[in-house]
């Protein structure tokens, strides 16, 4: 199976989708003449002309609000915020209209648009520019909210939310674009919104991740199992919103520890919401307190020693799996 | 009228000398009709709000028929039309049946909105009634977007995104602007000035307070109507319709109007001047039509009072289908939540618990 980036198959799926349906067509920044700000619609414009390839102000409150209404006609626009930190720019066409429109106005009009915007830090772009606000939109009602952790994942997610007829959420990452895995050629997989991933089966602690984190989660699993002989599972969330108890709750059951690790800030996070749910639907099963690891919560610093410091890396997680299994095992 | 209202008049389009003789006489009469329907069900639903039939906030259309039914007199069935949460008389003189607007205000299963919405979020598929809006300049780029699809999709037809005067002092204004002339795209922005946003008037709010002026850094042109005059505001509607649809070009028409009462139902506009308001309900557009069509000889007393009672039947069937109808279905409670089902989302089990504890409470 061919090997590709997350950045050529999220490229890949804009040109098949573009291909596929007429009435796909991306907005945003920077996305045509400049390929993107990250080249992830490097060469659609070329390939698929200024009409379906558009290039906008920077007006993050109006093109957000444009692609909804052209999506109430029956357009599917898949947007790009050049990075989430723009996003606040549209949250009131994102909060207030696209996810309210469906439910407000009795279901007579659906809203089929995908916002994709990359997040994440330790590209020492400081605090501006460094930001997961995921779980904002996560926490509304009207919204799916989908954070593929590979390229297999980014693909197989981003078909099924351009042919989604609700708003969607796509949250990439800065640090994931390089990273590369295994993605089928010619094949037409989806992957259903609203289902977590089991990506690899342990018994003795369950890590819950999404995103970058996952990937980072799978790492220290792997290190755990031939360092320690520890073996670990991780349920990758895929999709934050709706987000999926069962899977798990399933897994906590089994293994009875959980850590969840998350990139955003600490409180009133992902990591909450699930530590919640945990003690909701699997408390007689633990045998240890869930723990999360997250961000720090300060603006993120330039320095790279401040920088590293604010953000959850695998000794972070190492160091509460060690607690989570301390005297239990 | 106090110095200030007097400054909106300036630079007004009327036309007095119209001659009807080349006009449609039952379309004359037709709108005349639309105008008190419009007024009768504003009073009535101002009454259903304080009997507490109807909740939450509430705005009336009462002062501004003319610029409503002359505006929707100039477009045509193949437009869109997205509004402000003053909305109630343009989805009637849009054609909605006054019941179907009644039972939303009433949180009816057969409302428009299926009870969903209430009185600022009413829609309506079948006419293009794309909806009342309640953020202040939401339906601006929403707007923006489906003359946008209009032109991708290369059908006719143009986009009419109504709001008040405050509105274009809001950010999505002046970047949805920006972007109908970028994209040169079919859509009137018509401005319903008022005088008023909520209490701030517009010379507080806006530092151009002729708005039609505020589409000149976007070379979009610019008009400033009499919003009370309903052959005025539909011949001019008609015109720029025209020319954003030949020309795909989008423009600016400002209406000047006066509300009747308050902001919304519970506001007892205080702020105003007694004089200014004595005079701008004296000028009342119903009255001022209903004297050009008598005048005219289209209309005389005996189908005034004809039409009257006629309305008043309309209302009050209107009244009385709402208050018939039933509530929406506590299992439906999510019904609506997305377009396309997924997994782990709330059922009729969850909406049914959810419901069945705050009937206990109850």
């Amino acid at each position: 199976m061919p090997v590709i980036t997350y950045r050529q198959a999220l490229n890949e799926t804009l040109r098949e989708e573009l291909q596929r349906d007429e009435t796909v067509f991306l907005m945003g920044e920077e996305i045509g003449i400049f390929e993107g700000s990250y080249k992830v619609t490097a060469g659609l414009l070329q390939e698929f002309g200024p009409k379906r390839v558009i290039d906008t102000p920077i007006a993050e409150e109006g093109f957000v609000g444009m692609a909804a209404g052209a999506a109430m006609l029956g357009l599917r626009p898949v947007v790009e915020i050049m990075t989430i930190n723009f996003i606040l720019l549209a949250i009131d066409q994102i909060v207030n209209h696209a996810a309210k429109i469906h439910y407000m106005f009795g279901g007579q009009s659906s809203v089929p648009m995908v916002i994709r915007t990359p997040g994440g830090g330790g590209q020492q772009l400081a605090a501006t520019h460094s930001q997961n606000f995921e779980a904002w939109f996560a926490y509304v009602p009207g919204l799916k909210v989908l954070a593929p952790s590979t390229p297999y994942d980014a693909k197989g997610m981003l078909r099924t939310a351009i042919r989604d007829n609700d708003p969607v959420i796509f949250i990439e990452n800065l640090a994931l674009y390089n990273t590369r895995g295994e993605v089928p050629e010619n094949d037409n997989y989806t992957i259903p919104i609203g289902e977590a991933e089991v990506k690899r089966t342990g018994t003795d602690l369950t890590i819950v991740a999404y995103s970058r984190m996952t990937v980072l989660a799978l790492d220290v699993a792997r290190r755990l199992q031939e360092e320690e002989g520890v073996s670990i599972e991780v349920v990758d969330l895929r999709s934050l919103r709706p987000l999926d108890k069962p899977t798990i709750v399933n897994s906590v059951k089994k293994t009875n520890r959980a850590v969840i690790i998350e990139e955003d800030w600490r409180s009133y996070g992902i990591g909450a919401e699930i530590a919640a749910t945990i003690q909701e639907e699997a408390f007689d099963y633990l045998d240890a307190p869930v723990r999360r690891v997250a961000g720090v919560e300060v603006p993120l610093p330039y320095a790279k020693v401040l920088e590293r410091a604010a953000l959850p890396s695998a000794q972070h997680l190492i160091d509460a799996i060690h607690q989570t299994l301390a005297g239990t095992r | 009228m106090s110095e200030i209202a007097t400054e909106a008049w300036m630079n007004v389009a009327t036309n007095n000398q119209r001659n009807l003789a080349e006009e449609d006489s039952e379309q004359l009469r037709h709108y005349y009709h639309q105008m008190l329907l419009i007024r009768r069900f504003e009073e009535r639903t101002g009454e259903m709000y304080t009997k507490a039939r109807i909740g939450g906030y509430c705005h009336l259309n009462l002062g501004e028929e003319a610029t409503i039914v002359g505006l929707m007199a100039g477009i045509q069935s193949q437009d869109y039309i997205f509004t402000n949460y003053r909305e109630h008389g343009y989805i009637l003189a849009r054609g909605v049946s006054p019941g179907a607007v009644m039972a939303e205000l009433f949180g009816k299963d057969t409302g428009v909105s299926r009870g969903r919405g209430g009185s600022m979020h009413l829609f309506d598929r079948a006419t293009n009634f794309m909806g009342g809006y309640a953020i202040v300049g939401g339906q601006i780029p929403l707007a923006v977007g489906a003359a946008f699809a209009l032109k991708y999709q290369e059908r006719d037809g143009v986009v009419i995104c109504q709001m008040g005067d405050a509105t274009t002092n809001i950010g999505a204004w002046h970047e949805s602007l920006n972007m109908a002339k970028l994209y040169q795209l079919p859509v009137i922005f018509l401005v319903v000035n008022n005088g008023y946003g909520m209490g701030t008037t517009v010379e507080r709010g806006s530092a151009e307070p002729e708005l039609y002026k505020k589409g000149c850094a976007y070379r979009i042109h610019g008009e400033r109507v009499d919003g009370k005059d309903v052959l005025t505001m539909r011949d001019v509607t008609r015109r720029l319709r025209e020319r954003a649809q030949n020309e795909s070009e989008p423009a600016i028409l400002e209406a000047i109007s006066y509300r009747f009462r308050g902001h919304s139902v519970v506001d007892p506009a205080r702020y105003r001047p007694e004089e200014e308001v004595r005079q701008g309900r004296a000028d009342d557009p119903l009255q001022r039509y209903a004297q050009v069509l008598l005048n005219a000889h289209i209309i005389d007393d005996a189908w005034l009072k004809q039409i009257v009672d006629q309305v008043e039947r309309e209302v009050q069937e209107a009244i009385d289908f709402a208050n018939d109808s039933p509530d929406p279905q506590v299992e439906d409670l999510f019904a609506f939540m997305y377009a396309t089902p997924v997994a782990n989302t709330p059922g009729v089990s969850d909406a049914v618990v959810a419901a069945q504890i705050a009937e206990r409470g109850a």
